[in-house]
């Protein structure tokens, strides 16, 4: 008895941060997102992992709209997603986004990437935005690099601006589509320590990734999707050694051991 | 030689064609971003307006737009924009009849700028907050136009080139000049030289500047 109300305890303490109820999504005719449930507590770290074209990237661009949905309801913190618009725009101030192609604005050097939204969305002055930019430069390993402009860095290096870019607006979850899948192998690494640590500190994340390494020690959970829905959530320890279902079975079968 | 140039303002006139070139330019470049942002932008209606301004304004010919000025507008509905003289309506009119003509190629030639913007700088852009005016001001427009300097520069040469229209409402730009001293002097060939050397001064170094500005300016991926 006792167990049960400090599980419900925990539940109410670590509220829903993200929720996602029977959210369909067509592509024409082929219908990516089926009747996806899922919800994100506060402070929590989900992995989403699974083939190619499941639709996992879908899914992460639908939480701040960049794609839209045909049916279902997405709501951040209490709020369903709102149509385009000003509203739409504060909401996302709140949702950090990471993209693969890192999609630093290439005409600013890295300092204005990280100062950019602080200072025409938070109407922060400039001088608090560059000292606030710097300091997440620094915890990002890249304060060397504030005066460069984006084609000068590395790829590690301009993913981890990017994710400084996200922080600036101190958003309540961080979406991570396939950030390390266009990375070279060596530079794979200094951008997952830096993911590592955010999630220490307690960051609400949301990662689609082929990283299984990153799974395994970060996650919360994992969500494993195959063609349109999601097929399993377990936490990373019995997802990876103890799959339920065939199709995460024959998944980890491919990937792993080799 | 050159004798038969005495009594005549060749200067003046080159300077009425500056002027004429260099409002145009700046008239157009307005209205032709607004365009350009009208027929990227979400609202239908703006898109729709975009859409049927250029393709209607670019397949009619310049001269029956400056015309109009003329004759629609200020001797049919008396719009003379503010001028009393007849010399400086017809020069405000043929301003006004080569921004709105040169606009829809202003507008077309940010366009294919705007394309060369990855849509991720937008989706990065949209995702930490930005509104849409934001978005096209802050980050797509800037690297549009550092792409679109080429095709700019050549709308920029039309233009200049195209200001001898307004010499078919009187005003008193070089090409006006000339057709008075075909008539007045028996120097046909060396007129017509003398007028078209004066372009290329205006143009060789327009094109010159602005693609080495675009090379400049040119972002790096």
């Amino acid at each position: 008895m006792t167990e049960v109300s400090v599980a419900k305890n925990d539940v109410a303490a670590t509220d829903e941060l993200v929720v996602l109820k029977s959210v369909n999504k067509h592509f024409g005719a082929l219908h990516v997102l089926q009747d996806i449930d899922l919800t994100i507590a506060r402070g929590e770290v989900v992995v989403v992992i699974g083939p190619s074209g499941s639709g996992k990237s879908t899914l992460c661009r639908t939480i701040n709209r960049l794609e839209t949905i045909d049916s279902g309801t997405i709501s951040i913190d209490g709020k369903p997603l709102p149509q385009e618009g000003k509203a739409l725009a504060r909401l996302r101030a709140d949702v950090g986004m990471v993209f693969q192609s890192f999609n630093l604005f290439a005409h600013k050097t890295v300092l204005e990437n990280v100062t950019l939204g602080q200072i025409k969305v938070r109407k922060a002055d400039r001088k608090q935005a560059e000292e606030k930019a710097r300091a997440l430069l620094d915890r990002v390993g890249v304060a060397a690099q504030a005066d460069k402009y984006p084609a000068q860095l590395s790829g590690g290096q301009q993913q981890r601006v990017a994710i400084a870019r996200a922080l600036a607006m101190d958003p309540k979850v961080m979406l991570f589509d396939e950030p390390t899948s266009a990375l070279d192998p060596e530079m794979i690494n200094e951008v997952l320590e830096v993911m590592q640590q955010l999630a220490r500190d307690g960051m609400t994340m949301i990662v689609v990734t082929h990283e299984m390494g990153f799974a395994r020690s970060a996650a919360n959970r994992v969500v494993f999707m195959a063609d349109g829905r999601i097929v399993e959530e377990a936490a990373p320890d019995q997802f990876f050694s103890n799959p339920r279902s065939d199709r995460a079975k024959d998944f980890l079968s491919k990937i792993l051991h080799h | 030689m050159f004798d038969f140039l005495e009594g005549y303002d060749l200067l003046g006139a080159f300077w009425t064609t500056v002027q004429l070139t260099v409002l145009s330019a700046v008239g157009s470049l307005i209205w032709g971003t607004l365009l350009a942002a009208m027929r990227v932008g979400p609202v239908p209606l703006m898109r729709g307006f975009g859409t049927a301004y250029v393709n209607i304004v670019r397949n009619i010919p310049l001269t029956v737009i400056i015309l109009f000025t003329s004759l629609g507008l200020s001797q049919t509905l008396g719009v003379n924009l503010g001028a009393d003289e007849v010399d400086s309506i017809n020069f405000r009119l043929a301003v006004l009849g080569l921004i709105l003509y040169t606009s829809a190629f202003v507008c077309e030639a940010l366009r294919s700028g705007i394309n060369t913007v990855p849509v991720g700088q937008a989706e990065a852009a949209r995702a930490i907050g930005l509104s849409f005016s934001q978005v096209l001001g802050l980050v797509v427009l800037p690297q549009a136009f550092r792409s679109s300097v080429a095709p700019l520069a050549n709308v920029l040469i039309a233009l200049t080139k195209n200001t001898t229209v307004a010499a078919a409402i009187g005003v008193a730009e070089a090409a006006l000049l000339m057709k008075e001293m075909i008539e007045n002097e028996a120097a046909l060939l060396l007129i017509a030289a003398i007028f078209a050397f004066g372009f290329v001064c205006l143009t060789l170094p327009t094109g010159l500047i602005l693609g080495w500005v675009g090379k400049k300016v040119a972002v790096k991926r």
